[in-house]
């Protein structure tokens, strides 16, 4: 008997062809009767009270016209609930950080350390952890709980069954709507999940987009854009709608990104025909608090914390460095800032900022920590009332418009995926082409997008 | 828990007790599957201790997480695996999970099903039933289905799969006791198993016939040669693949070595 490889097949493709066309319909029936005729015996139904509910939820919930605005206001209320709430922690945390750095500062003078060390550990790598946690801290805190219990309620699936047909039209796979769901936690997680996805077509336009929704480290810097700037030219009444209405928009706009960009790549490079999908709504489930805690907390906001914390110290240090080295009369930072300035400038932001995430590459959403540093390098303030201090050094010190935040707000939304999540694209796609076009193409994007809001803002100035 | 030692160690007090993930040195190996959403990670949280993140969506598990529990002085690693609502099609997660049970060579299999949804699930544990014999199901969600006015006969459905059918609330851990002790059966052999399988039409049965020796004889030590002549009849790409590139009894060989060497280590990592 001939047992080769290429025999067996042979012999399969024969019997294949004696069995008949419709063979796999056929196993596939008698496996679904199998299925019916256990089940029918071993099931009875009574009258169903809760069942019914959860449909009748679902009609609301996922109806053609009340989905998609419920779910947009679902997302105003947690993030209005996140700024209504991170002002005050932050404040509070911001000044007793800043009384340790005074109070240890000093200290390290009395016992007589050089002026350089002083500085180095408390004005640099110090003062990176102090913004970090005052900063990010609060809005994490009160974000992550509720993002969790809508997870935990089952409401994540019905985002995604609100949102294939949006998919679908861009030529990309329905179960992308889930993906990009998990980009809101984490873009390295969401690229991971595009293993959901069959075809490697479909799966890479997922992976290539997920960034264009921010994730849970860069949400932190948008609220807070948002408090400072969006919510200070409106009345104080309506201050905290209009930031979180704000945020929404912002969402929307990576959401639009990721249809754009998925309708272009599957135009073009990744060209081909959307493959159908089923999506199961599971009923929805009482949450478990302490579950919730545990992952919101623990899994979440110590996980996000403390990576920022890891990548503010060195960054901080960094900083330090450059505002205090002297080459020619003025700090490196001033030199760096000055060659950055000019294309900063273009694109509706400055120098500092570039310099900002040229440093915060490792993690950026340290990004806002860092910049407030390179504005403070000196050192000439140390008194900061968190949100409405951070304002005047900007706007007042700094000359940032609405056109600097609006375009920060852009440009954090869509610039390059973080080191993490480049690393996770690489080993999901094992390819230096699409990983390079994963990091690249947002960059490209997001300079295109600011430096156009930029010109055209001007135009009407 | 606080059983007296002499209690700990009786047979019909005996509690698993969690492992985490010191797996290093385990007897046997469990492979957890299911449908998506059934409440898989649930159930492997609540034996190992380990805390895999639960959500309520679809797609939530895409790679294989590894813990393990001891029961009974024995010490099982328990391979929690994709959901998937079949091992029929061609997904990188549904690939991961048909690969371990075809080469990984669990000493028994858990399929979890929705106790709400039980035909759609019987449809996996019915494909799974066709790879291996050692299986036990864990109707899971009971608490969900009384809700909604289902009563489901355990019983009837043991019988009709011809495995151990266990009923769990793995939230709040009902049951998980008894799913334990029925595995730990299934493996020591005190309950014998005999998997429904679906009817094969005589056509088939001639075609499987002819088809299986061959494998066997290509693929020494293959676990269910029948299960790939079933996918090489019905054309499946992947599984064509498999046995030209010779992938197939690659994996079978580093399994058996991986076997000999006693580490038992997992010779089949997906494309993970």
């Amino acid at each position: 008997m001939d047992t080769t490889p290429q025999a067996i097949l042979d012999r399969s493709d024969q019997l294949r062809g004696e069995l008949g066309e419709n063979f796999r319909d056929r196993m596939v029936t008698a496996l679904y009767a199998s299925a019916q005729t256990i089940a029918d015996r071993s099931v009875r139904a009574g009258a169903g009270g809760k069942w019914d509910l959860d449909q009748r939820i679902d009609r609301v919930v996922t109806s053609r016209r009340l989905g998609l605005p419920l779910m947009l206001a679902l997302l105003a209320v947690v993030f209005w609930l996140t700024i209504l709430g991170a002002n005050a922690p932050s404040r509070a945390l911001a000044q007793f950080f800043f009384w340790v750095e005074g109070v240890g500062a000093g200290w390290f003078e009395q016992i007589g350390s050089p002026a350089w060390l002083t500085g180095l550990l408390w004005h640099g790598v110090y003062r990176g952890l102090a913004w970090v946690v005052s900063v990010m801290l609060p809005p994490m805190a009160i974000f992550f709980p509720v993002f969790t219990i809508l997870e935990d309620l089952g409401y994540l699936p019905r985002v995604a069954f609100n949102m294939d047909w949006l998919f679908r039209k861009a030529g990309a796979h329905g179960k992308q709507a889930l993906t990009m769901a998990m980009g809101f936690g984490c873009n390295a997680a969401g690229v991971i999940s595009t293993r959901i996805i069959d075809s490697p077509r479909e799966r890479l336009i997922a992976i290539l987009t997920n960034n264009f929704v921010p994730c849970n480290g860069r949400f932190p810097t948008l609220i807070m854009l948002a408090v400072i700037f969006v919510a200070a030219a409106f009345p104080p009444a309506f201050a905290s709608v209009a930031a979180a209405g704000a945020v929404v928009a912002v969402v929307l706009l990576g959401i639009g990104f990721t249809l754009l960009v998925s309708w272009l790549l599957s135009r073009s490079v990744l060209a081909g025909e959307a493959s159908a999908f089923t999506l199961e709504l599971p009923p929805y489930r009482r949450p478990s608090v302490l579950r919730i805690l545990h992952t919101s907390l623990i899994d979440r906001t110590i996980f996000v914390l403390r990576r920022a914390m890891l990548t503010a110290a060195p960054a901080g240090a960094v900083i330090w460095l450059l505002a205090n080295i002297d080459a020619g009369g003025a700090s490196l930072a001033d030199h760096c800032i000055r060659l950055l300035n000019p294309l900063g400038h273009a694109i509706g932001l400055d120098g500092v900022i570039l310099l900002a995430y040229v440093i915060a590459i490792p993690a950026n959403e340290i990004v806002v920590p860092t910049m407030l540093m390179c504005y403070l390098g000196s050192g000439m303030m140390s008194e900061i009332e968190a949100y409405d201090a951070i304002r005047a050094i900007l706007v007042d010190q700094h000359g940032w418009t609405l056109l600097t935040a609006v375009n920060l707000m852009l440009f954090s939304l869509l610039h390059n995926p973080c080191a993490t999540t480049i690393v996770t694209i690489w080993k999901e796609t094992r390819s230096r082409r699409w990983t390079a076009v994963g990091a690249v193409m947002p960059l490209a994007v997001a300079f295109a997008v600011c430096c156009a809001v930029a010109q055209v803002w001007r135009l009407f100035e | 828990m606080s059983f007296s030692h002499d209690c700990g160690d009786c047979p019909a007090h005996a509690r698993p007790a969690r492992m985490g993930v010191e797996i290093g040195n385990h007897d046997y190996v469990v492979a957890l599957a299911g449908n998506p959403n059934t409440g898989k990670s649930s159930v492997f949280n609540a034996l190992t201790g380990l805390r895999q993140h639960v959500g309520n969506w679809t797609g939530k598990t895409v790679t294989r997480a590894e813990g393990g529990f001891k029961f009974q002085g024995k010490r099982y690693k328990l391979v929690d695996l994709p959901g998937s609502y079949s091992l029929l099609s061609a997904s990188q997660d549904e690939e991961i999970a048909r690969n371990f049970l075809l080469f990984g060579r669990p000493d028994c299999t858990i399929v979890v099903v929705d106790a709400t949804a039980l035909e759609r699930n019987l449809n996996l544990v019915l494909q799974v039933l066709e790879i291996t014999d050692r299986a036990v199901v864990c109707v899971n969600l009971m608490d969900e289905a009384e809700r909604k006015g289902l009563r489901v006969d355990v019983r009837s459905l043991a019988r009709d799969l011809g495995v151990p059918a266990v009923p769990t609330v793995a939230r709040t851990k009902q049951g998980l006791a008894e799913l334990v002790a029925a595995v730990a059966a299934v493996i020591a052999g005190e309950t014998a198993t005999a998997p429904a399988r679906a009817e094969t039409p005589a056509e088939l049965g001639r075609a499987l016939d002819e088809l299986v020796p061959m494998i066997e004889e290509a693929a020494p030590g293959l676990p269910s040669a029948r299960w790939v002549a079933l996918r090489l009849l019905d054309g499946d790409h992947k599984v064509r693949q498999a046995l030209l590139s010779g992938e197939l009894t690659r994996l079978v060989a580093e399994q058996s070595a991986a076997a000999e060497r006693g580490g038992r280590l997992m010779a089949i990592e997906g494309a993970q």
